[in-house]
C-alpha cells in the first residue's frame, strides 16, 4: 500500500528522468515559455550549435518591451531602438528554433507570458511548466508545477526538455471561511506574505487550500499562485476541480473530446490524498483578511488599509527592522502615519498578477460613474482580455472615469517599455514588486488589488475599496 | 564556463537582508547586449547618482573595495527576479563568490551555470565576517572550494557545503547540458512511458 502522497509530491514524482547521487534529479518539463527576455539562451544554443529538442512545447510572447500605445503602426510603435530589437529577435530565433507558437506584436493573441498560456488551455493539471521568468508559478493555478528559470537553465530546457533541480519541500497554506466583500485574491496573497514574510517559503512547493481558496475564480487563483515567488516560493498550486475542468473544456491547447475522459481521470488522481504530511503549514481565517496595501519595498512590508505605518523599532528581527528604515526613507513615509493617507500620483492596472477579465471588471465596478482625481492606466493582460473587455463595454466605463485605456503588455509593472513612474512619483499598482526602482528609477509603489487601485485613482490616496461599494 | 578553484581577494560588504535582484541589475539594462560589459550596470541606481557619476558614500565605489572579488551579502540574497543577468553583472565587475545565509533558489542556480560560487555559512559568521571588514576594510577572505572551507579576516576556518556534483561542476568548469545529453537515452525511455500515460501532450515529434 502506497503512502499518502501530496500534490506536489505526486506530481513531481512522475516526472523524475534521472539523479545524481547527491539528490539533483533530472526533471522531464511538459511546456516551456519564454518572452523577449532569455535571448542569452537562443544565442548561446546557436553558439554551441545545438538546436530546440520540442519546438511545439515552447510559447514565446513579446510582451515585457511591448508598446502599450500606437500598436495599430506595429513594430514602428516601439519607440526605443534597442525594445524594438529585443521584440525583433524574439522572432527571429522562434523562427531559427522552429517554435510556432510565437505570439508577436501584432498577433491577434499577443499579452503577458503568464496571461496567455490559460487563454490557450496550456497550463493542465499534472504538467511541469518552465517559463523564463519568476511569475511562471502563476500556472500553479491549474494543479501544474509551474517555475521560472534563468537564462542559461532555459537554454538547458529548450535543449533537453528537461532541467536539473533539487526537490522542493511541500509546504500547506490553508486560507479558511470566506472572503468579505472588497477583499480579493490580491489581498489573500498580500496577507499570507504579511504572515509568512518574503523568505518564508523558501525551499517550498506550496499548496494553497481552504474553502476560501476553493472559492476563487480561475483567475483569482492565478493571482495568488503568481505571488508565491513572492513568498519566497519557487512554485505555488490549488488543486484542480470543477472549476479548471470547466476552464480548460474546448481549448486549443486542452485534450480534445476523445481524450478528455481520460486526461479528466488522470487530473483527478492527482490530488493530496488524505493524511499526507506536509513539513510545514500555514493557516489564515479568511474572514479576518482586509484589503491591503504595501508600504515598503518589500512585499511583506505591507498592511490592511485601516492600518498605520509601523515603526521599525518595534521590529524583534534586526534584519527586517533595518530593511524596513531603509525602506521608509526611500517611500517618504514616516511610521503611525494612517495607510489611507497615502497620497498618490499615477494609478496603474495591469501586470500578469491582475490584468485578467475579473480584475477589470473589479477595477470597473469601482471606476463606474466616478472620475479620476490623478492619472491613471488599465493595461489588460492580452488581446483577448482586450476584446472580451470592450465587448462588455469596460473600456468606456474607464474612459468616462478619466482612466488611460491600452495595448497588452508588462507595461509599469516592470517599466521595459517605457511606461513608467518619474523619480519620487508614487502609484498604486495592481503588478506585483514594490521594490526600488521597479517602476523606473527613484519610483515609489504601493501593491494593492485592482479594487483597491480603482479606488485609489477616483480619491487620490490609498482609500479603502469598501467605502466604494 | 571558467572552473572555480581556490580564491583569495578583497571582499565588500552588502550585508542586508532580502536584497533583491531589481537592485542588483535594474530591469531597463536586461535588453543590453552581453559585450556591453553588464558590470556597468552592477547595483546601477545605487552606485550611480542621477548623472551617472559615482556616488562616493556607496560600498563599492569606496578604495578599499573596487578591487573585490568576493561579496557578502544578508539572508534570501537575490530574491525576486530570476533575470541571470543580476549573476553576469557581479561576475563581470570580478566577483567570483558571494557569501550569505541563505539565497533565492534562481540566484543560487544562476551562480552555479556561471561559475560564481554561492557560499553559504550561518547568519552568526557571515555578521561576524561583514563586522570584521567594516572594522578593516579592504581585509581579505580565501575560499577553498576542494576543502570546503572559507578563511575569514580573523583567521579563523568555516567548512562549507555544496553538493557533490555541483563542487565537480565548479571545478571542471562544466555546464549542465553536455552532461545531460550524456542521459539522451534516459530521456527517449522516460518519454516512451510518460507519454504512453498522458498521450494528449505527446510533441508533434513523437506523433505517428
Amino acid at each position: 500500500m502506497c503512502a499518502a502522497m501530496t500534490m506536489f509530491d505526486k506530481i513531481w514524482d512522475m516526472h523524475v528522468v534521472g539523479e545524481r547521487e547527491d539528490g539533483e534529479q533530472l526533471m522531464y518539463v511538459d511546456y516551456n515559455v519564454v518572452s523577449e527576455g532569455p535571448f542569452y539562451a537562443f544565442n548561446g544554443l546557436r553558439q554551441e550549435g545545438r538546436g530546440v529538442r520540442y519546438p511545439d512545447k515552447t510559447l514565446a510572447m513579446a510582451d515585457h518591451y511591448a508598446p502599450t500605445t500606437g500598436r495599430d503602426r506595429g513594430i514602428d510603435s516601439v519607440a526605443d531602438p534597442e525594445a524594438r530589437v529585443m521584440i525583433e529577435q524574439l522572432a527571429v530565433n522562434t523562427a531559427w528554433a522552429g517554435i510556432t507558437r510565437h505570439y508577436g506584436l501584432t498577433h491577434p493573441q499577443q499579452g503577458i507570458m503568464h496571461v496567455v498560456p490559460a487563454e490557450l488551455g496550456m497550463p493542465q493539471p499534472g504538467m511541469i511548466i518552465t517559463g523564463a521568468d519568476s511569475h511562471t508559478s502563476t500556472n500553479g493555478a491549474f494543479g501544474a508545477c509551474g517555475f521560472g528559470l534563468g537564462a542559461s537553465q532555459v537554454k538547458h530546457v529548450l535543449a533537453t526538455q528537461t532541467i536539473w533541480l533539487r526537490k522542493p519541500k511541500p509546504m500547506r497554506v490553508w486560507v479558511d471561511g470566506t472572503l468579505g466583500g472588497g477583499v480579493s485574491a490580491k489581498d489573500v496573497i498580500l496577507a499570507i506574505i504579511a504572515r509568512i514574510g518574503v523568505g518564508g517559503g523558501v525551499g517550498f512547493a506550496l499548496e494553497y487550500a481552504g474553502s476560501a481558496i476553493r472559492g476563487l475564480s480561475m483567475e483569482g487563483r492565478m493571482t495568488l499562485c503568481n505571488m508565491s515567488i513572492e513568498a519566497g516560493a519557487r512554485m505555488g498550486m490549488v488543486a484542480p476541480d470543477g472549476k479548471t475542468f470547466e476552464h480548460l473544456r474546448g481549448r486549443e491547447l486542452a485534450p480534445q473530446a476523445d481524450e478528455w475522459a481520460q486526461a479528466e481521470k488522470f487530473w483527478r488522481s492527482l490530488l493530496t490524498d488524505e493524511g499526507a504530511q506536509f513539513p510545514r503549514e500555514a493557516r489564515l481565517q479568511g474572514d479576518a483578511i482586509e484589503p491591503m496595501a504595501t508600504w515598503g519595498t518589500s512585499l511583506d512590508e505591507a498592511s490592511p488599509v485601516g492600518g498605520r505605518i509601523p515603526d521599525p523599532g518595534s521590529f524583534a528581527d534586526p534584519g527586517r527592522r533595518g530593511r524596513a528604515e531603509k525602506a521608509l526613507a526611500y517611500m517618504g513615509l514616516t511610521p503611525g502615519m494612517p495607510i489611507a493617507d497615502i497620497q498618490v500620483d499615477r494609478v496603474f492596472i495591469g501586470s500578469c498578477t491582475n490584468a485578467r477579465l475579473e480584475d477589470l471588471r473589479a477595477a470597473a465596478k469601482v471606476a463606474r460613474g466616478r472620475k479620476a482625481r490623478v492619472p491613471a492606466m488599465v493595461v489588460p493582460g492580452s488581446m483577448t482580455v482586450k476584446r472580451h473587455a470592450e465587448e462588455e463595454g469596460l473600456h468606456e466605463v474607464f474612459l468616462r472615469a478619466g482612466f488611460e485605456w491600452r495595448d497588452p503588455g508588462c507595461s509599469m509593472c516592470v517599466s521595459a517599455n517605457g511606461d513608467r513612474l518619474a523619480p519620487g512619483e508614487r502609484s498604486a499598482s495592481t503588478s506585483n514588486r514594490n521594490f526600488e526602482g521597479r517602476q523606473g528609477r527613484g519610483s515609489r509603489t504601493h501593491i494593492v488589488s485592482p479594487a483597491m487601485a480603482a479606488a485609489a485613482a477616483v480619491s487620490g490616496r490609498l482609500a479603502d475599496v469598501r467605502d466604494f461599494l | 564556463m571558467e572552473p572555480f578553484v581556490s580564491l583569495t581577494a578583497v571582499v565588500a560588504p552588502y550585508y542586508f537582508a532580502d536584497v533583491d535582484t531589481d537592485r542588483i541589475i535594474p530591469h531597463r539594462f536586461l535588453r543590453k547586449p552581453l559585450s556591453a560589459g553588464y558590470r556597468n550596470f552592477l547595483f546601477h541606481d545605487e552606485r550611480l547618482d542621477a548623472e551617472g557619476r559615482e556616488r562616493p558614500d556607496f560600498v563599492l565605489n569606496r578604495p578599499p573595495y573596487r578591487s573585490a572579488r568576493i561579496l557578502v551579502g544578508g539572508r534570501n540574497f537575490g530574491c525576486g527576479s530570476a533575470r541571470e543577468g543580476a549573476v553576469y553583472a557581479l561576475q563581470d565587475r570580478g566577483f567570483r563568490a558571494v557569501i550569505a545565509p541563505s539565497y533565492a533558489d534562481f540566484f543560487r542556480e544562476n551562480c552555479m551555470q556561471n561559475g560564481v560560487l554561492p557560499v553559504v555559512l550561518d547568519e552568526s559568521i557571515v555578521a561576524a565576517i561583514a563586522g570584521q571588514i567594516q572594522a578593516s576594510p579592504g581585509s581579505t577572505v580565501a575560499i577553498d572550494l576542494p576543502g570546503q572551507v572559507v578563511r575569514a579576516p580573523d583567521g579563523i576556518r568555516h567548512r562549507f557545503e555544496i553538493d557533490p556534483s555541483r563542487k565537480e561542476q565548479l571545478l571542471r568548469g562544466l555546464d549542465d547540458i553536455g552532461l545531460t545529453l550524456q542521459r539522451t537515452a534516459a530521456i527517449g525511455a522516460f518519454e516512451n512511458a510518460y507519454y504512453r500515460r498522458v498521450p494528449w501532450l505527446r510533441p508533434v515529434a513523437l506523433r505517428q
